[in-house]
Protein backbone atom coordinates (compact mmCIF):
# COMPACT_ATOMS: atom_id res chain seq x y z
CA UNK A 1 0.00 0.00 0.00
CA UNK A 2 1.21 3.52 -0.63
CA UNK A 3 0.14 6.95 0.64
CA UNK A 4 0.56 10.33 -1.03
CA UNK A 5 3.02 12.61 0.81
CA UNK A 6 2.96 16.32 0.13
CA UNK A 7 6.32 18.07 0.57
CA UNK A 8 6.67 21.78 1.41
CA UNK A 9 8.75 24.06 -0.83
CA UNK A 10 11.51 24.40 1.77
CA UNK A 11 12.20 20.65 1.56
CA UNK A 12 12.14 20.40 -2.20
CA UNK A 13 15.79 21.23 -2.64
CA UNK A 14 16.40 17.86 -0.98
CA UNK A 15 13.82 16.05 -3.13
CA UNK A 16 15.02 17.05 -6.61
CA UNK A 17 12.17 19.56 -6.69
CA UNK A 18 9.52 16.92 -6.06
CA UNK A 19 6.42 18.34 -4.32
CA UNK A 20 4.57 15.09 -3.86
CA UNK A 21 5.69 11.54 -3.49
CA UNK A 22 3.86 8.23 -3.41
CA UNK A 23 5.33 6.42 -0.50
CA UNK A 24 4.95 2.72 0.30
CA UNK A 25 4.20 2.73 4.03
CA UNK A 26 1.64 1.47 6.52
CA UNK A 27 2.57 3.82 9.36
CA UNK A 28 4.52 6.98 10.10
CA UNK A 29 7.84 5.28 10.88
CA UNK A 30 7.78 3.35 7.62
CA UNK A 31 6.89 6.53 5.78
CA UNK A 32 9.82 8.42 7.28
CA UNK A 33 12.16 5.47 6.59
CA UNK A 34 11.02 5.44 2.95
CA UNK A 35 11.45 9.20 2.57
CA UNK A 36 14.90 9.07 4.13
CA UNK A 37 16.12 6.25 1.93
CA UNK A 38 14.75 7.86 -1.24
CA UNK A 39 16.04 11.36 -0.29
CA UNK A 40 19.04 10.94 2.06
CA UNK A 41 19.58 14.72 2.32
CA UNK A 42 16.15 15.06 3.89
CA UNK A 43 17.08 12.76 6.76
CA UNK A 44 18.39 15.29 9.31
CA UNK A 45 15.29 17.45 8.79
CA UNK A 46 12.70 14.84 9.64
CA UNK A 47 13.72 13.22 12.92
CA UNK A 48 16.04 14.07 15.78
CA UNK A 49 18.75 11.81 17.23
CA UNK A 50 16.14 10.00 19.35
CA UNK A 51 14.05 9.27 16.27
CA UNK A 52 11.35 11.78 17.25
CA UNK A 53 9.73 14.02 14.63
CA UNK A 54 11.53 17.36 14.70
CA UNK A 55 9.94 20.04 16.87
CA UNK A 56 9.41 22.47 14.01
CA UNK A 57 7.76 20.01 11.64
CA UNK A 58 4.09 19.04 11.78
CA UNK A 59 2.75 15.91 10.13
CA UNK A 60 -0.89 15.70 9.13
CA UNK A 61 -2.87 12.71 7.94
CA UNK A 62 -5.71 14.12 5.88
CA UNK A 63 -6.91 16.99 8.17
CA UNK A 64 -5.60 15.61 11.45
CA UNK A 65 -2.33 16.25 13.25
CA UNK A 66 -0.77 12.79 13.55
CA UNK A 67 -0.13 13.38 17.27
CA UNK A 68 -3.90 13.12 17.81
CA UNK A 69 -4.01 9.79 15.95
CA UNK A 70 -1.20 8.19 17.92
CA UNK A 71 2.27 7.03 16.91
CA UNK A 72 0.98 3.59 15.92
CA UNK A 73 -1.68 4.93 13.57
CA UNK A 74 -2.10 2.58 10.58
CA UNK A 75 -2.54 4.37 7.27
CA UNK A 76 -5.63 3.66 5.22
CA UNK A 77 -5.65 3.44 1.44
CA UNK A 78 -6.02 6.93 0.03
CA UNK A 79 -4.65 8.74 3.11
CA UNK A 80 -2.89 11.98 2.28
CA UNK A 81 0.10 12.85 4.44
CA UNK A 82 1.21 16.49 4.54
CA UNK A 83 4.45 17.82 6.00
CA UNK A 84 4.08 21.44 7.17
CA UNK A 85 6.60 23.69 8.93
CA UNK A 86 5.17 24.45 12.38
CA UNK A 87 6.25 28.07 12.64
CA UNK A 88 3.16 29.97 11.61
CA UNK A 89 0.20 31.69 13.17
CA UNK A 90 -0.63 33.08 16.57
CA UNK B 1 14.75 45.02 -3.59
CA UNK B 2 14.65 45.45 0.17
CA UNK B 3 16.72 48.39 1.38
CA UNK B 4 19.83 47.56 3.43
CA UNK B 5 18.93 47.62 7.09
CA UNK B 6 20.62 47.49 10.51
CA UNK B 7 18.79 44.24 11.25
CA UNK B 8 18.34 40.85 9.66
CA UNK B 9 16.70 37.48 10.14
CA UNK B 10 18.60 34.87 12.09
CA UNK B 11 17.70 31.29 12.96
CA UNK B 12 16.88 30.90 16.64
CA UNK B 13 18.47 27.47 16.76
CA UNK B 14 21.32 27.15 14.21
CA UNK B 15 22.05 30.93 14.04
CA UNK B 16 22.17 30.96 10.22
CA UNK B 17 21.61 34.52 8.94
CA UNK B 18 19.03 34.99 6.18
CA UNK B 19 19.16 38.72 5.44
CA UNK B 20 15.74 40.30 5.04
CA UNK B 21 13.12 38.36 3.10
CA UNK B 22 9.55 37.17 3.61
CA UNK B 23 10.23 33.81 5.29
CA UNK B 24 9.30 32.70 8.79
CA UNK B 25 11.49 29.68 9.41
CA UNK B 26 15.06 28.66 8.79
CA UNK B 27 15.29 27.05 5.36
CA UNK B 28 17.92 24.70 6.73
CA UNK B 29 16.49 23.49 10.03
CA UNK B 30 12.84 24.77 10.05
CA UNK B 31 13.33 26.58 13.39
CA UNK B 32 11.81 30.06 13.72
CA UNK B 33 13.63 33.13 12.48
CA UNK B 34 14.13 36.05 14.78
CA UNK B 35 15.08 39.64 13.91
CA UNK B 36 18.59 40.42 15.18
CA UNK B 37 19.74 44.04 15.49
CA UNK B 38 23.02 45.85 15.57
CA UNK B 39 22.93 47.14 19.15
CA UNK B 40 25.71 49.66 18.47
CA UNK B 41 23.66 51.41 15.78
CA UNK B 42 20.64 51.57 18.08
CA UNK B 43 22.63 52.85 21.05
CA UNK B 44 23.78 55.91 19.11
CA UNK B 45 20.27 56.91 18.08
CA UNK B 46 18.13 56.34 21.12
CA UNK B 47 17.92 57.65 24.68
CA UNK B 48 15.16 58.16 27.24
CA UNK B 49 15.21 61.86 26.46
CA UNK B 50 15.02 61.37 22.70
CA UNK B 51 12.08 58.98 23.09
CA UNK B 52 10.27 61.37 25.45
CA UNK B 53 10.19 64.04 22.71
CA UNK B 54 8.49 61.78 20.19
CA UNK B 55 4.73 61.32 19.56
CA UNK B 56 2.97 58.94 21.94
CA UNK B 57 2.62 55.89 19.72
CA UNK B 58 4.67 52.77 19.12
CA UNK B 59 6.80 54.43 16.43
CA UNK B 60 8.65 56.23 19.22
CA UNK B 61 10.64 52.98 19.52
CA UNK B 62 11.33 52.81 15.77
CA UNK B 63 15.04 51.99 16.11
CA UNK B 64 14.04 48.85 18.02
CA UNK B 65 11.69 47.68 15.27
CA UNK B 66 12.50 46.12 11.88
CA UNK B 67 11.28 49.02 9.72
CA UNK B 68 12.38 49.84 6.18
CA UNK B 69 14.61 52.88 5.80
CA UNK B 70 12.62 56.12 5.36
CA UNK B 71 9.49 54.39 6.57
CA UNK B 72 6.67 56.90 7.13
CA UNK B 73 3.34 56.14 8.73
CA UNK B 74 0.25 58.12 9.59
CA UNK B 75 -1.13 55.47 11.92
CA UNK B 76 -0.63 56.33 15.61
CA UNK B 77 -0.78 52.73 16.85
CA UNK B 78 -0.06 51.74 20.44
CA UNK B 79 0.98 53.65 23.55
CA UNK B 80 -2.09 52.44 25.38
CA UNK B 81 -2.74 53.41 29.01
CA UNK B 82 -0.91 51.72 31.87
CA UNK B 83 -3.15 52.27 34.85
CA UNK B 84 -2.68 51.58 38.54
CA UNK B 85 -5.40 49.08 39.40
CA UNK B 86 -6.13 49.76 43.06
CA UNK B 87 -9.68 48.41 43.01
CA UNK B 88 -8.76 45.12 41.38
CA UNK B 89 -5.61 45.08 43.51
CA UNK B 90 -7.73 45.18 46.64
CA UNK B 91 -9.75 42.19 45.42
CA UNK B 92 -6.62 40.20 44.55
CA UNK B 93 -4.73 41.38 47.68
CA UNK B 94 -2.10 43.24 45.67
CA UNK B 95 -0.59 46.56 46.69
CA UNK B 96 1.05 47.35 43.36
CA UNK B 97 -1.05 46.10 40.46
CA UNK B 98 -1.17 47.67 37.00
CA UNK B 99 -3.25 47.06 33.89
CA UNK B 100 -1.70 47.53 30.46
CA UNK B 101 -4.87 48.28 28.57
CA UNK B 102 -4.65 47.25 24.92
CA UNK B 103 -8.45 46.95 24.87
CA UNK B 104 -8.20 50.53 23.57
CA UNK B 105 -5.34 50.07 21.12
CA UNK B 106 -5.71 52.07 17.90
CA UNK B 107 -7.20 51.39 15.40
CA UNK B 108 -8.96 48.05 15.99
CA UNK B 109 -9.01 47.66 19.79
CA UNK B 110 -6.54 44.87 20.41
CA UNK B 111 -2.78 44.40 20.78
CA UNK B 112 -2.77 42.89 17.29
CA UNK B 113 -2.69 46.44 15.91
CA UNK B 114 0.94 46.55 17.03
CA UNK B 115 2.12 43.48 15.15
CA UNK B 116 0.18 44.36 12.03
CA UNK B 117 1.63 47.88 11.95
CA UNK B 118 5.15 46.42 11.71
CA UNK B 119 4.17 43.58 9.36
CA UNK B 120 2.52 45.92 6.85
CA UNK B 121 5.59 48.17 6.80
CA UNK B 122 7.53 45.13 5.57
CA UNK B 123 4.69 43.94 3.30
CA UNK B 124 5.06 47.22 1.39
CA UNK B 125 8.84 46.89 1.40
CA UNK B 126 8.66 43.41 -0.12
CA UNK B 127 6.14 44.55 -2.73
CA UNK B 128 3.08 42.54 -1.66
CA UNK B 129 -0.27 43.84 -2.90
CA UNK B 130 -2.48 41.40 -1.01
CA UNK B 131 -2.07 40.95 2.73
CA UNK B 132 -3.52 38.07 4.67
CA UNK B 133 -3.49 36.12 7.91
CA UNK B 134 -4.92 33.17 9.79
CA UNK B 135 -6.83 34.67 12.68
CA UNK B 136 -8.91 33.95 15.75
CA UNK B 137 -10.55 37.35 15.20
CA UNK B 138 -8.52 40.25 16.52
CA UNK B 139 -5.75 39.82 13.99
CA UNK B 140 -8.27 39.77 11.13
CA UNK B 141 -9.72 43.04 12.46
CA UNK B 142 -6.27 44.63 12.65
CA UNK B 143 -5.18 43.46 9.19
CA UNK B 144 -8.45 44.60 7.61
CA UNK B 145 -8.39 48.04 9.26
CA UNK B 146 -4.76 48.84 8.55
CA UNK B 147 -4.88 47.39 5.01
CA UNK B 148 -7.78 49.73 4.26
CA UNK B 149 -5.84 52.72 5.53
CA UNK B 150 -2.57 51.73 3.83
CA UNK B 151 -4.02 50.73 0.46
CA UNK B 152 -3.52 46.95 0.50
CA UNK B 153 -6.07 44.38 -0.55
CA UNK B 154 -6.86 42.14 2.43
CA UNK B 155 -8.06 38.54 2.40
CA UNK B 156 -8.15 36.85 5.80
CA UNK B 157 -8.89 33.34 7.04
CA UNK B 158 -10.85 32.51 10.20
CA UNK B 159 -12.44 29.47 11.85
CA UNK B 160 -16.15 29.43 10.97
CA UNK B 161 -17.37 29.69 14.58
CA UNK B 162 -15.93 33.12 15.47
CA UNK B 163 -17.90 35.74 17.37
CA UNK B 164 -20.17 37.77 15.02
CA UNK B 165 -18.60 41.08 16.14
CA UNK B 166 -15.17 39.89 15.02
CA UNK B 167 -16.50 38.82 11.63
CA UNK B 168 -18.36 42.11 11.12
CA UNK B 169 -15.35 44.02 12.44
CA UNK B 170 -13.34 42.60 9.54
CA UNK B 171 -15.90 42.90 6.76
CA UNK B 172 -16.67 46.54 7.50
CA UNK B 173 -13.22 47.55 6.23
CA UNK B 174 -13.88 45.91 2.86
CA UNK B 175 -11.65 42.90 3.54
CA UNK B 176 -12.44 39.54 2.04
CA UNK B 177 -13.04 37.02 4.80
CA UNK B 178 -12.73 33.29 4.18
CA UNK B 179 -14.46 31.15 6.82
CA UNK B 180 -12.94 27.71 7.24
CA UNK B 181 -14.93 24.73 8.47
CA UNK B 182 -12.46 23.76 11.17
CA UNK B 183 -10.63 25.15 14.19
CA UNK B 184 -7.79 27.69 14.18
CA UNK B 185 -5.14 25.01 13.79
CA UNK B 186 -6.82 23.86 10.57
CA UNK B 187 -6.97 27.47 9.35
CA UNK B 188 -3.34 27.98 10.19
CA UNK B 189 -2.17 24.86 8.37
CA UNK B 190 -4.14 25.89 5.29
CA UNK B 191 -2.56 29.36 5.39
CA UNK B 192 0.93 27.82 5.52
CA UNK B 193 0.07 25.86 2.39
CA UNK B 194 -1.40 28.92 0.64
CA UNK B 195 1.62 31.06 1.56
CA UNK B 196 3.81 28.32 0.10
CA UNK B 197 2.04 28.73 -3.24
CA UNK B 198 0.66 32.26 -3.62
CA UNK B 199 2.70 35.48 -3.42
CA UNK B 200 0.67 37.04 -0.62
CA UNK B 201 1.94 38.80 2.46
CA UNK B 202 0.67 36.63 5.30
CA UNK B 203 1.47 38.72 8.36
CA UNK B 204 1.73 35.67 10.63
CA UNK B 205 3.22 33.24 8.13
CA UNK B 206 5.86 34.60 5.75
CA UNK B 207 6.07 38.04 7.45
CA UNK B 208 5.96 36.50 10.92
CA UNK B 209 9.45 37.39 12.19
CA UNK B 210 8.78 41.09 11.50
CA UNK B 211 5.20 40.93 12.71
CA UNK B 212 6.19 39.34 16.01
CA UNK B 213 8.62 42.18 16.75
CA UNK B 214 5.64 44.55 17.03
CA UNK B 215 4.71 42.76 20.27
CA UNK B 216 7.87 44.08 21.89
CA UNK B 217 6.30 47.53 22.04
CA UNK B 218 4.03 46.29 24.87
CA UNK B 219 7.20 45.73 26.89
CA UNK B 220 8.84 49.05 25.96
CA UNK B 221 5.69 50.94 26.92
CA UNK B 222 5.31 49.14 30.26
CA UNK B 223 8.89 50.04 31.15
CA UNK B 224 8.59 53.67 30.04
CA UNK B 225 5.21 54.15 31.70
CA UNK B 226 6.58 52.77 34.99
CA UNK B 227 9.18 55.55 34.82
CA UNK B 228 11.83 53.54 32.95
CA UNK B 229 11.92 50.60 35.28
CA UNK B 230 10.92 46.99 34.91
CA UNK B 231 8.09 45.42 36.91
CA UNK B 232 8.61 42.40 39.16
CA UNK B 233 6.03 40.33 37.30
CA UNK B 234 3.94 40.37 34.15
CA UNK B 235 0.90 38.21 33.48
CA UNK B 236 0.35 37.60 29.79
CA UNK B 237 -2.36 35.71 27.91
CA UNK B 238 -1.03 32.96 25.63
CA UNK B 239 -2.43 31.73 22.34
CA UNK B 240 0.48 31.06 19.96
CA UNK B 241 2.82 32.03 22.80
CA UNK B 242 4.70 34.76 20.96
CA UNK B 243 3.68 37.83 23.02
CA UNK B 244 5.18 36.63 26.31
CA UNK B 245 8.53 35.86 24.63
CA UNK B 246 8.57 39.27 22.95
CA UNK B 247 7.87 41.19 26.15
CA UNK B 248 10.83 39.30 27.63
CA UNK B 249 12.94 40.28 24.60
CA UNK B 250 11.86 43.92 24.97
CA UNK B 251 12.91 44.03 28.63
CA UNK B 252 16.26 42.41 27.78
CA UNK B 253 16.92 44.92 25.01
CA UNK B 254 16.09 47.91 27.21
CA UNK B 255 18.50 46.67 29.86
CA UNK B 256 21.23 46.01 27.27
CA UNK B 257 20.82 49.54 25.91
CA UNK B 258 21.01 50.98 29.42
CA UNK B 259 17.50 52.46 29.21
CA UNK B 260 16.42 50.55 32.32
CA UNK B 261 18.28 48.88 35.15
CA UNK B 262 18.62 45.15 34.49
CA UNK B 263 16.31 43.07 36.64
CA UNK B 264 14.96 39.55 36.60
CA UNK B 265 11.28 39.80 35.81
CA UNK B 266 9.03 36.81 36.38
CA UNK B 267 6.81 35.90 33.46
CA UNK B 268 3.40 34.35 34.11
CA UNK B 269 1.33 32.87 31.30
CA UNK B 270 -2.46 32.62 31.20
CA UNK B 271 -4.51 30.19 29.13
CA UNK B 272 -8.08 28.99 29.01
CA UNK B 273 -8.61 25.64 30.72
CA UNK B 274 -10.24 24.39 27.51
CA UNK B 275 -7.10 25.20 25.51
CA UNK B 276 -4.05 25.03 27.71
CA UNK B 277 -1.17 23.26 25.92
CA UNK B 278 1.41 25.75 27.18
CA UNK B 279 0.23 26.07 30.79
CA UNK B 280 -0.06 22.28 30.99
CA UNK B 281 3.57 21.96 29.90
CA UNK B 282 4.70 24.62 32.39
CA UNK B 283 2.88 22.89 35.24
CA UNK B 284 4.74 19.70 34.32
CA UNK B 285 8.02 21.65 34.36
CA UNK B 286 8.51 20.99 30.65
CA UNK B 287 9.02 22.88 27.38
CA UNK B 288 7.49 20.07 25.34
CA UNK B 289 4.05 21.00 24.06
CA UNK B 290 1.35 18.39 23.50
CA UNK B 291 -1.28 19.82 21.14
CA UNK B 292 -4.91 20.02 22.27
CA UNK B 293 -8.32 20.38 20.65
CA UNK B 294 -9.61 23.73 21.86
CA UNK B 295 -12.94 23.97 23.67
CA UNK B 296 -13.30 27.38 25.32
CA UNK B 297 -15.26 30.61 25.08
CA UNK B 298 -11.89 32.40 24.84
CA UNK B 299 -11.79 31.92 21.10
CA UNK B 300 -9.06 34.48 20.57
CA UNK B 301 -6.74 32.19 22.58
CA UNK B 302 -8.01 28.93 21.07
CA UNK B 303 -4.80 27.69 19.48
CA UNK B 304 -4.26 24.04 20.31
CA UNK B 305 -0.91 23.77 18.53
CA UNK B 306 0.95 26.96 19.48
CA UNK B 307 3.89 27.83 17.21
CA UNK B 308 5.86 29.51 20.01
CA UNK B 309 4.68 27.21 22.79
CA UNK B 310 8.14 25.76 23.29
CA UNK B 311 9.71 29.21 23.66
CA UNK B 312 6.88 30.55 25.81
CA UNK B 313 7.25 27.66 28.28
CA UNK B 314 11.01 28.15 28.27
CA UNK B 315 10.66 31.89 28.97
CA UNK B 316 8.27 31.27 31.86
CA UNK B 317 10.23 28.45 33.49
CA UNK B 318 13.55 30.25 32.98
CA UNK B 319 12.21 33.36 34.73
CA UNK B 320 10.92 31.55 37.82
CA UNK B 321 7.35 32.31 36.76
CA UNK B 322 4.40 30.00 36.33
CA UNK B 323 1.28 29.47 34.23
CA UNK B 324 -2.36 29.17 35.18
CA UNK B 325 -5.61 28.61 33.32
CA UNK B 326 -9.18 29.86 33.66
CA UNK B 327 -12.35 27.85 33.06
CA UNK B 328 -15.26 29.36 31.12
CA UNK B 329 -17.20 30.42 34.27
CA UNK B 330 -13.98 31.85 35.76
CA UNK B 331 -13.40 33.83 32.55
CA UNK B 332 -16.86 35.42 32.74
CA UNK B 333 -16.43 36.18 36.47
CA UNK B 334 -13.07 37.79 35.80
CA UNK B 335 -14.45 39.93 32.96
CA UNK B 336 -17.08 41.36 35.31
CA UNK B 337 -14.58 41.71 38.16
CA UNK B 338 -12.28 43.86 35.99
CA UNK B 339 -15.23 45.90 34.71
CA UNK B 340 -16.65 46.51 38.18
CA UNK B 341 -13.34 47.33 39.86
CA UNK B 342 -11.51 49.25 37.13
CA UNK B 343 -14.11 50.29 34.57
CA UNK B 344 -12.36 48.28 31.87
CA UNK B 345 -14.41 45.97 29.67
CA UNK B 346 -12.16 43.28 28.26
CA UNK B 347 -12.86 40.37 25.97
CA UNK B 348 -12.66 36.74 27.00
CA UNK B 349 -8.85 36.69 26.69
CA UNK B 350 -8.70 39.45 29.32
CA UNK B 351 -10.96 37.33 31.50
CA UNK B 352 -8.46 34.50 31.14
CA UNK B 353 -5.64 36.80 32.26
CA UNK B 354 -7.44 38.29 35.26
CA UNK B 355 -8.75 34.84 36.25
CA UNK B 356 -5.25 33.37 36.09
CA UNK B 357 -3.80 36.32 38.04
CA UNK B 358 -6.37 35.77 40.76
CA UNK B 359 -5.13 32.18 41.16
CA UNK B 360 -1.47 33.19 41.08
CA UNK B 361 -2.02 35.66 43.95
CA UNK B 362 -4.05 33.09 45.90
CA UNK B 363 -1.24 30.54 45.45
CA UNK B 364 1.33 33.05 46.70
CA UNK B 365 3.28 32.80 43.44
CA UNK B 366 2.80 36.54 43.01
CA UNK B 367 3.31 38.47 46.23
CA UNK B 368 1.21 41.49 47.24
CA UNK B 369 4.06 43.98 47.47
CA UNK B 370 5.55 43.14 44.06
CA UNK B 371 4.86 45.41 41.09
CA UNK B 372 2.80 43.32 38.72
CA UNK B 373 1.40 44.19 35.30
CA UNK B 374 -1.56 42.36 33.76
CA UNK B 375 -1.65 42.55 29.97
CA UNK B 376 -5.19 43.11 28.78
CA UNK B 377 -5.05 42.51 25.05
CA UNK B 378 -8.59 42.87 23.71
CA UNK B 379 -11.93 44.68 24.00
CA UNK B 380 -15.08 43.29 25.60
CA UNK B 381 -17.40 44.77 22.96
CA UNK B 382 -16.09 42.15 20.53
CA UNK B 383 -17.14 39.16 22.66
CA UNK B 384 -20.42 40.24 24.25
CA UNK B 385 -21.88 36.80 23.49
CA UNK B 386 -19.78 35.43 26.36
CA UNK B 387 -21.94 37.47 28.74
CA UNK B 388 -25.28 36.50 27.20
CA UNK B 389 -27.81 35.86 29.98
CA UNK B 390 -25.49 37.24 32.65
CA UNK B 391 -27.52 40.43 33.17
CA UNK B 392 -31.25 40.99 33.37
CA UNK B 393 -32.92 43.46 31.06
CA UNK B 394 -35.79 44.97 33.04
CA UNK B 395 -39.23 45.73 31.72
CA UNK B 396 -39.44 49.42 30.69
CA UNK B 397 -41.34 51.75 33.01
CA UNK B 398 -43.58 54.65 31.96
CA UNK B 399 -41.86 58.10 31.81
CA UNK B 400 -43.64 59.23 34.99
CA UNK B 401 -42.10 60.21 38.32
CA UNK B 402 -44.62 58.08 40.20
CA UNK B 403 -43.62 55.05 38.16
CA UNK B 404 -39.97 55.68 38.96
CA UNK B 405 -40.71 56.06 42.69
CA UNK B 406 -42.44 52.75 42.56
CA UNK B 407 -39.50 51.26 40.67
CA UNK B 408 -37.11 52.69 43.25
CA UNK B 409 -39.06 51.13 46.05
CA UNK B 410 -39.22 47.79 44.28
CA UNK B 411 -35.73 47.46 42.77
CA UNK B 412 -33.18 49.72 44.39
CA UNK B 413 -34.23 49.88 48.01
CA UNK B 414 -34.98 46.22 48.44
CA UNK B 415 -31.96 44.95 46.46
CA UNK B 416 -28.53 46.60 46.55
CA UNK B 417 -27.01 47.65 43.23
CA UNK B 418 -24.70 45.15 41.54
CA UNK B 419 -20.99 45.32 42.12
CA UNK B 420 -21.09 45.78 45.88
CA UNK B 421 -21.66 42.21 46.80
CA UNK B 422 -18.40 40.59 45.80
Amino acid sequence: MSVAVSIPTAFRRHTEGLGSFDCPATNLNELLDALESRFPELKPHLRDEQGKIRRFLNVYVNDEDIRFLGADYKFNPGDEVTLVPSIAGG
Amino acid sequence: MPTPAPYELKCRECQTAWGNQPISFCQKCFAPLEVAYDANVIRQKISRDEIAHRPTNLWRYKELLPLPEHFETSLPVGFTPLIKASGLGEQLHSKSLYIKNDAVCFPSLSFKDRVVAVALAQARNFGFEIVSCSSTGNLANAVAAQAARSGFKACVFIPADLEPAKVLGTQVYGAKIVRIAGNYDHVNRLCSQIADKHPWGFVNVNLRPYYAEGSKTVGYEIAEQLGWRLPDNVVVPMAGGSLITKIAKAFRELAELGLVEAKSVKFFGAQATGCSPISTAVKAGSNEIEPQKPNTIARSLAIGNPADGFYAAKTILGSGGWAEDSSDPEIVDAITLLAETEGIFTETAGGVTVGAARKLYAQGRIRPEETTVLCITGNGLKTTDALAGRFEVNEPIPPKLAAFEEYLERELVSAPAGGQTR
